[in-house]
């Protein structure tokens, strides 16, 4: 207990230095949680799937299309619950910065599979019953200002032309974090416009979803349902949703690396700055030890003086760091991220990473200037000047 | 004046292990911020000398990219016809319509299945680009299921190299060369016969039409002339500008995380340079007192320990910027957001990376150094002079 204390005067001999120590690890251990919450963030999407769905898409590329009537064909697989389809509409509100989701659905049964989605009943009821209605989440709603009835123009580039919509629909996630800026508008009205104006592009699917009675049969049912239609001028490729999700992640894995190697270089930076305020610390106490040496201190003392010392410097460090990442950070993050990432939340394992990286920073920091006070002999230590 | 900068530069490695680990924080954040641009840089560079500066590139309007852009023939003939185009011996203007799909292929860094470009062209689409070049086998020929791949594609995608096969569209397209294009987008393209693609998908439009204007032609008239066409529902770009914009959004979110990371990795390096500094000041209140005593007056000395610090952070920055340089030995492939498809480049440096890069560090050296050096300068020299 003793010992506990002497390390406890010893870190406050430099008010200054260890404040300023604490500082960068603090800010360090931030930076980490950051980056590693907004990777996961990226994910939010891929977990929220449900694993009795499964996506089908064309077999060369997701811009190629699934034809209406591969439904049929689908539908008549066992194990086969119910489905649905959807595609992409791309196109621009105003300007493109003002991106979002914007997806064509079947409005008879595309929100049956996604029980997720929660629409009052009534809406539900008027976008049904018009064709250029619109359901939206409630935050893309929030971010433009948008009320039920409002009309929305939307310039079309994958289905060219004016479209005009009127949101019939607000959306809610039915649980807490759930994606609540997208954009669901009818197939059914899209499709009409390409009859007249584009003929060949007419009852042309993005994907289609289908929900399966029995998730561990998923392997097997994708395959029985790509080999329907083997040697079809639209040939398919079936998924988990989960991995359909993944795949648009994996998309940006370059990046997402990148931003892991980064998070590691962060806890590298300040795995210097403490390396140094340690090694100052030992340097000027040299002297110090050889007299504690005398006294009768042996290595494992002296071992348990530095390291606890630095182990006590960026454990403040990382809590510190810890409180301003989950109650200051974290929110203005969610801020600025909410019109982008639809889920921005720290996970534990995020914080035991967070208080882990700097306990490790704390324990390698102490290495060397232990290894330096250890060797030093006592003639050697007490002859040192300055 | 002299001695003091050489007692300054002395001083900034009395202390080996605490003027290293300074040094080395400043250089790995330096490090950072440069890949960060240099990343960002890479990417513009490679979209940009994709594009020509002879060429012209239409798509349909508000079409932001080739993908998402239908044509039809028409359309085409009318544009060929412009008198601004230049136009062959025979006649022909040089003058292509193209189509561009995605199909899927597997990277063979990590095996997961990425959009790769597919180029239908044709014969002009090599005369519009005098860049590409054959390097391996040959080209396809018009009319058959042959393609060419792009070298960054032979390299990058299992399956994809001279002589193998890919299937897409319901046929097996045998690969009979390999292009380079100076190191641009191409190289990261699959090129075919357009009229082969277009059976194969089912797709008789056009995404785009490339041609070469003649030297001297009034660029804004001709986009005009166009774009007002009552027959027409297009968009005229240069070519460069048309696929700089294709790096836009990418880069944006590059730079923006850069300066995000680039802030809170200096501030780390920042304490670094402050502690190190506050120790050199502590370490030396007598060598301060002395030179006070000997007529050096409190601007000098807080010139002094400013230069000290200056010199720590300008030898990190240098180092970071080496560093960082070998980078460009890299290539990386991604997505590119605004295309949907995956590109191959490299890390560039710039001089106005390497610019950024050393002002940076300088600014963390003068932020870092400047409280220490505020307070050596302060020291009385009584006091310093009884210090020990």
């Amino acid at each position: 207990m003793k010992v506990f204390k002497l390390i406890t005067r010893n870190t406050w001999r430099h008010p200054l230095r260890t404040t300023l120590t604490v500082l960068g690890l603090a800010i360090a251990v931030t930076a980490f949680c950051v980056i590693r919450t907004t990777i996961d963030a990226w994910y939010s999407d891929s977990r929220a799937t449900s694993p009795n769905i499964l996506i089908t898409l064309n077999r060369v590329s997701l811009v190629f299309t699934v034809p209406m009537s591969s439904i049929e064909k689908v539908k008549r697989v066992e194990g086969v619950k119910a489905v649905s389809y959807a595609a992409w509409f791309g196109g621009t509100y105003i300007d493109p910065k003002n991106f979002f989701a914007k997806f064509i659905v079947d409005h008879n049964t595309y929100f049956d599979l996604y029980p997720q989605w929660v629409v009052p009943p009534d809406q539900m009821e008027a976008f049904k019953k018009e064709r250029n209605a619109v359901i939206v989440g409630r935050k893309l709603a929030d971010r433009f200002g948008w009320k039920l009835g409002d009309v929305v123009r939307i310039v079309g580039d994958i289905y060219p032309g004016n479209w005009d919509y009127v949101i019939r629909g607000i959306y809610t996630g039915a649980k807490e974090g759930s994606n609540e800026l997208n954009w669901f508008a009818r197939y059914d009205y899209v499709d009409e416009r390409m009859r007249e104006i584009a003929p060949s592009r007419a009852g042309q699917l993005g994907w289609l979803i289908i929900q399966i009675d029995d998730p561990s049969k998923a392997a097997v049912m994708s395959k029985e349902i790509d080999n329907l239609f083997v040697n079809s001028s639209a040939e398919t490729k079936t998924q988990t949703e989960e991995a359909f999700a993944l795949s648009f992640v994996e998309m940006s894995g370059t990046i997402i690396s990148g931003l892991r190697i980064v998070s590691i270089l962060v806890i590298g930076v300040i795995l210097l700055v403490l390396a140094n305020t340690m090694a100052m610390t030992a340097r000027e106490r040299i002297r110090e030890y050889a007299v504690l040496k005398t006294l009768g201190f042996l290595p494992r003392h002296l071992i348990g003086l530095i390291v606890g010392e630095s182990i006590m410097i960026a454990g403040a460090g990382g809590v510190v760091g810890l409180l301003l990442t989950a109650f200051a950070v974290i929110p203005l993050l969610e801020t600025a991220l909410s019109d982008f990432l639809p889920v921005v939340r720290l996970t534990p394992l995020t914080l035991i990473l967070g208080v882990g990286s700097a306990l490790v920073v704390g324990f390698l920091a102490a290495v060397f200037p232990t290894a330096q006070a250890v060797r030093t002999s006592i003639v050697d230590g007490l002859r040192m000047l300055d | 004046m002299p001695l003091l900068v050489s007692y300054s530069l002395k001083n900034a490695f009395a202390r080996k292990l605490t003027g290293t680990l300074t040094v080395a924080g400043i250089a790995l954040v330096v490090f950072v911020f440069c890949a960060v641009l240099m990343l960002a840089n890479g990417l513009e560079q490679t979209l940009a000398d994709t594009g020509s500066d002879k060429n012209v590139i239409a798509v349909r309007k508000s079409a932001n990219t080739e993908l998402v852009s239908i044509l039809v023939r028409a359309d085409a003939d009318i544009i060929k016809s412009d008198p601004a185009i230049v136009r062959e011996a025979d006649g022909t203007p040089r003058f292509t319509g193209e189509v561009l799909a995605l199909i899927g292929l597997a990277k063979k860094s990590d095996s997961n299945i990425v959009n790769v470009n597919v180029r239908g062209g044709s014969a002009a689409s090599f005369l519009v680009r005098p860049a590409v070049k054959i390097v391996q086998g040959r080209a396809y020929r018009p009319g058959s299921s042959e393609i060419i791949v792009g070298s960054k594609v032979a390299k990058g995608y299992w399956g994809a190299g001279q002589g193998e096969h890919l299937t897409f569209g319901g046929r097996d397209w045998t690969i009979v060369g390999v292009f380079e294009a100076a190191g641009s987008g191409f190289e990261s393209e699959v090129w075919v016969d357009c009229d082969q693609l277009g059976a194969a998908f089912n797709w008789p439009t056009f995404s785009s039409l490339t041609f070469q204007i003649a030297p001297g032609t009034d660029f804004v008239a001709l986009k005009n002339r166009l774009e007002s066409d009552q027959r027409l529902t297009v968009e005229i770009m240069p070519e460069r500008e048309y696929y700089r914009k294709q790096s836009a959004s990418f880069t944006t979110f590059i730079k923006v995380l850069g300066m995000f990371i680039a802030i809170v990795f200096s501030l780390g390096a920042v304490v670094g340079a402050m502690i190190t500094m506050y120790g050199a000041v502590a370490n030396r209140t007598i060598e301060i007192g002395t030179l006070r005593a000997l007529g050096f007056g409190r601007s000098s000395v807080l010139f002094a320990f400013l230069a000290e610090s200056l010199f720590i952070s300008g030898v990190g920055g240098l180092i970071g910027i080496a560093l960082a340089s070998l980078l460009r030995f890299l290539e990386i492939s991604t997505t590119n957001f605004d295309t949907f498809a995956e590109i191959a480049f490299s890390f560039k440096m710039s001089p106005q990376i390497a610019l950024q890069a050393i002002i940076f560090s300088l600014l963390m050296g003068l932020i870092g150094g400047f409280l220490p050096a505020v307070r050596a300068a302060r020291v009385r020299i009584v006091d310093a002079l009884k210090a020990r």
